[in-house]
């Protein structure tokens, strides 16, 4: 009985692509989780961690390698795992106490034990009094609860969760991560292990006792990192920061330009950030107190950005060559110092320049334009030379963010009603 | 309420896909069957007479029980449609891609022309000759309440929210607890107002399928639709006014306890909660909900549906521990070969059928007729907008109006227009009037309330911002209308056009002939070809008039409609 909780190796999940490829999304995941653990999955969106989740839990299965689960394999929805969802998952028409029953039930248990067990469920997450109230009556926070209650009643081995207080104001998400800690702690909870999916870097820290960074395009373990520091943790402690810095560096270490040396090229997913996001970040950065370098940890916290929001707009701005990004802080180049000094015009003709000198898909498409006859060109010509190479959404969004740069640059016009890119601009 | 779209618009790509070949075909093939079937049929039956109904309006309550019964036995055989058909498709990928196409196809055939094929048909089936007659209205009604039921059903089950699917999954629902307790209650408020409209909409079949003549036999059902035959051929113009009179009451009866408290009930399987937007409200329910009595004698159902869900024995884990969908090849061979068989069935039968007795000549008067109709159909579709757009503006965005207005647009879309037909034809007569020009406004008289309701609810739906804006900047007159409230209300009003257009051909079937007592009046078109063919009993011709309409309907639906739609609702549809 020394089989761990759950052991994962060797696994390979594939999506099929509009050409009939394959698109990679998780690469080489090697995972054992033992009892009385708490496992963050930490990453940039699209790294395929929620898509972990979800094979981990029975509902898709791998395209190669495996997911067993107290040594039988997972061929499907496995009972004693049960799910957190992001967006609660609650069924509308059925109230908090028909919510929990329902995995009961579907267990065929007897009506009384049902009903005992479920109470007993409400009562422990702090439901008490809402039993017959139906989930829209309910607050965000009291919603999730009740997406816990669920999962508890069926007293799973496992519980999974996925970014389950993303959807939560910061107030009430702190709540709900305490409330769930000390029953954690005080070993209330019918589980033995938990598997978190967040982007949320302070949260991963704050919960778990192992985390997992992923990377990108494909999803890849690249480290991995204990928290040995006594719960109740306090977001303050100097070990905290330090831990929470120390993943900003693993991070950032990874985005393209870098220290990997990886050059923009005309396949590289472009980051959806706006001009303007652009410029106020310039701006902030070149002014007081930052003087061009701020470490991200502290400029995400003081702009009240996510992690996962902020690094977007460092990657975008390194791959125009604005700033530098590098063992966790940000740091302007000379031409993005010159950018913060400029007006309106030079500042669009800057960003014209690196544009197009930078981001090879620009420069593509505008050539394609200067090219043809007409000077315009069809949307589908270049989303099906991007397509083979990503897959349709990634695709959709570089073309959407080339788009809206080129826009701002005046290098090209496109318009949307008839899908076509153009050198005009209407007059 | 989410905007429901009465044709299929799910593929940009290509108008038209073998799938949809093969539906025209099996759609073909299964109207030549049915008329083949009923003209062998048809000898036996010539010499069924039976008493007429008396106009006597006390006879009206027991009509209009038993017409009311038959839309309901008809809307129950919908529901059973609904529930398997539907989840066929929404479930199998491969059965999809026949059954959508086959669903399109089907509900644009004018099955008010082919009522009296299918008398005959209901007729030989059925031992007794009333329960067939019978059999034959109930058909014609399911087929008048099914397609849009099935379609809204469908397009539900396949906007199930992924999170919910995931959650039953987990939690190991089976697929008929999942069904149930899933599927289901999402797609139900969109399912009840499908009912609704199709309750609606079903009237004018009624009145038409109660009273049927095919060559020289007239099948005749007690009900309020016969009643009205009756006083139109009898002149009685009082009847009539009973008869209007008695569906007022009836409408307003199931409206009341059938429909208003499905609809307060089903509030609560609503995904979405609009803000600000009152629950629906029925004292019929409140008095179920309230009542003991009614809770006690419900409870034993209750606990026994709750049996029938539960899975048959203690969960095991082995059991759920399965490999998905390692059958799926065998699936597809079978329904490859149940769709061979039958396409080649439908394509011989066809083929036979029409090269017994219709020529070249035959199909080229049915197109050039079609024609005809089509021009009437599109000039009315055109001045009815004129019309009612600006006046379902001017309305929506008053919302003291809206409450006012909208119940009565939908009462008159509900309302079988071929009831006011007799006034048209005395009004023609009286004037000497050219009835191809004068008897099309009767095909678009009750369809017209479609394009009104729906302008209606996306006026309303302007947000308040948008108008302050327009308020703010000062644009006014026709930059108004042009730039803030047609472009608002333009994927409402291709909804309700769309519903218009298919029910003006169907009536057109009935409103290209139309009499009045001894009087008779004639447009020429391809409406009044179907009506020629059934006085005549030629049931090649029937159905060579069915499947021309069938045909212009698909057509200008996919070149027209569809391309339309998903450009309104691409551009135009806010939030």
């Amino acid at each position: 009985m020394n089989a761990p909780l759950l052991d994962i190796h060797g696994l390979r999940h594939t999506f099929p692509k509009a050409d009939g490829g394959d698109l990679l999304v998780l690469d080489g995941i090697e995972l054992q989780i033992a009892q009385g653990q708490i496992v963050g999955l930490l990453g940039r969106t699209g790294s395929g961690k929620s898509t972990l989740l979800r094979l981990i839990a029975g509902l898709a299965q791998p395209s190669d390698g495996s997911v067993t689960y107290l040594g039988q394999p997972v061929l499907g929805p496995a009972p004693g795992i049960a799910m957190v969802f992001q967006g609660f998952a609650l069924f509308p028409w059925l109230t908090v106490l028909e919510n929990v029953q329902l995995g009961l039930e579907a267990l065929g248990l007897p009506d009384p034990e049902i009903r005992k067990r479920a109470l007993a469920a409400i009562d422990l997450i702090g439901l008490d009094g809402y039993e017959s109230a139906y989930p829209r009556e309910l607050s965000g926070g009291m919603r999730q609860r009740v997406g816990f209650a669920r999962a508890l009643v069926v007293h799973p081995n496992i519980l999974l969760m996925d970014e389950p207080f993303s959807a939560l104001d910061v107030l009430t998400a702190e709540t709900l991560r305490t409330d769930f800690l000390d029953l954690w702690g005080d070993g209330k909870l019918p589980i033995k292990g938990v598997i978190l999916v967040t982007h949320n870097i302070e949260e991963a820290v704050l919960m778990c006792d192992r985390i997992l960074l992923f990377s990108n395009n494909p999803g890849r373990i690249i480290r991995e990192i204990g928290v040995d520091l006594p719960q109740p943790r306090n977001r303050l402690d100097p070990q905290f920061r330090d831990l929470v810095e120390k993943i900003y560096v693993a991070m950032t270490a990874r985005t393209p330009n870098a220290l990997t040396g990886r050059q923009t090229t005309i396949n590289t997913v472009l980051p959806r950030v706006s001009a303007n996001l652009f410029s106020g970040l310039i701006e902030t950065l070149a002014a007081e107190p930052y003087h061009g370098k701020a470490d991200l940890p502290v400029l995400a916290d003081e702009l009240h950005m996510e992690a996962d929001e902020l690094f977007p707009v460092a990657e975008a701005m390194q791959m125009f060559h604005f700033a530098e990004v590098e063992g966790g802080d940000i740091k302007l180049t000379d031409t993005g110092k010159q950018f913060a000094e400029f007006g309106t015009d030079d500042r669009k003709k800057l960003f014209q320049k690196q544009l197009l000198a930078y981001i090879p898909l620009a420069t593509h498409v505008r050539r394609v334009l200067q090219e043809r006859a007409n000077h315009a060109a069809p949307k589908s010509r270049f989303l099906d030379e991007l397509e083979d190479h990503m897959s349709t959404e990634d695709a959709e969004h570089t073309l959407r963010a080339v788009t809206a740069w080129g826009r701002y640059a005046e290098a090209f016009a496109y318009d949307d009603d008839a899908g076509m890119f153009s050198l005009e601009n209407p007059t | 309420m989410r905007v429901f779209v009465p044709i299929s618009v799910s593929g940009w790509a290509r108008l038209f896909s073998r799938w949809d070949i093969l539906a025209v075909l099996l759609t073909l093939g299964l109207l030549v069957f049915l008329g083949e079937a009923s003209r062998h049929v048809f000898e036996p039956l010539a010499d069924l007479q039976r008493t007429p109904p008396s106009l006597d309006p006390a006879n009206l309550p027991e009509y209009a029980a038993r017409t009311t019964l038959r839309m309901l036995v008809a809307m129950a055989l919908s529901l059973l449609f609904t529930f398997t058909y539907a989840t066929l498709a929404a479930k199998n990928k491969q059965a999809e891609r026949l059954l959508v196409p086959l669903l399109d196809i089907l509900q644009s055939v004018p099955i008010l022309g082919f009522i009296s094929v299918t008398v005959v048909f209901f007729m030989a089936l059925a031992p007794g000759r009333v329960l067939g007659a019978e059999f034959a209205a109930i058909f014609a009604i399911f087929t008048s309440q099914a397609w849009n039921m099935a379609f809204s059903f469908y397009q539900s089950l396949r906007t199930v929210p992924t999170e919910l699917v995931e959650a039953s999954r987990n939690f190991r629902l089976t697929p008929w607890m999942a069904f149930w307790r899933v599927d289901v209650p999402f797609a139900m408020p969109q399912l009840i107002w499908n009912m609704m409209m199709s309750m609606s909409g079903s009237w004018f079949f009624v009145v038409a399928s109660e009273a049927i003549s095919v060559g020289n036999t007239t099948v005749t059902l007690p009900g309020v639709g016969s009643y009205i035959a009756l006083a139109i051929q009898q002149q009685n113009l009082k009847a009539v006014g009973w008869a209007i009179g008695t569906m007022l009451v009836v409408i307003l009866i199931y409206d009341q306890i059938l429909f208003r408290p499905l609809v307060a009930w089903a509030d609560r399987f609503r995904y979405e909660q609009e803000p600000g937007a009152a629950a629906p409200h029925s004292w019929v329910l409140d008095i179920l909900r309230r009542s003991r009595i009614v809770e006690r004698v419900t409870r034993p159902f209750a606990v026994l549906w709750r049996r029938l869900l539960l899975p048959r024995q203690p969960d095991n884990a082995d059991a759920i521990m399965r490999a998905p969908q390692a059958r799926h090849g065998w699936i597809t061979f079978q329904l490859g070969l149940i769709v061979f068989a039958l396409t080649t069935f439908a394509l011989w039968q066809t083929l036979r059928f029409f090269t017994e007795s219709i020529t070249l000549a035959d199909l080229g008067t049915a197109l050039l007729l079609g024609l005809a109709t089509l021009i009437r159909v599109v000039v009315l579709i055109a001045l009815a907008s004129v019309i009612w757009v600006p006046a379902g503006v001017w309305v929506g965005s008053r919302p003291h109006a809206a409450v006012v207005v909208q119940p009565i647009a939908q009462f008159l879309a509900a309302f079988p227009a071929n009831v006011l037909f007799p006034i048209a034809v005395s009004a023609i007569v009286a004037w000497r009037l050219d009835p191809n020009i004068w008897l099309s406004p009767l095909m678009i008289l009750g369809t017209q309330w479609y394009i009104l309701f729906n302008v209606i609810a996306g006026a309303a739906a302007i947000p308040a911002e948008l108008r302050a804006a327009g308020a703010n900047f000062r644009v006014r007159g026709w930059l108004w209308w042009r730039r803030i409230a047609l472009p608002a209300v333009l994927p409402y009003y291709v909804t309700g056009a769309i519903t218009a257009s298919g029910g003006s051909w169907n009536a057109s079937i009935v409103a290209e002939v139309a009499s009045w007592g001894n009087k008779h009046l004639e447009a020429k078109g391809l409406g009044a070809y179907i009506a020629h063919q059934t006085d005549a009993g030629d049931f090649h011709r029937i159905v060579l008039g069915i499947a021309v309409m069938s045909l212009y309907v698909v057509v200008i639906n996919r070149v027209f409609w569809r391309p339309l739609y998903l450009y309104a609702e691409r551009k135009f549809r806010l939030g």
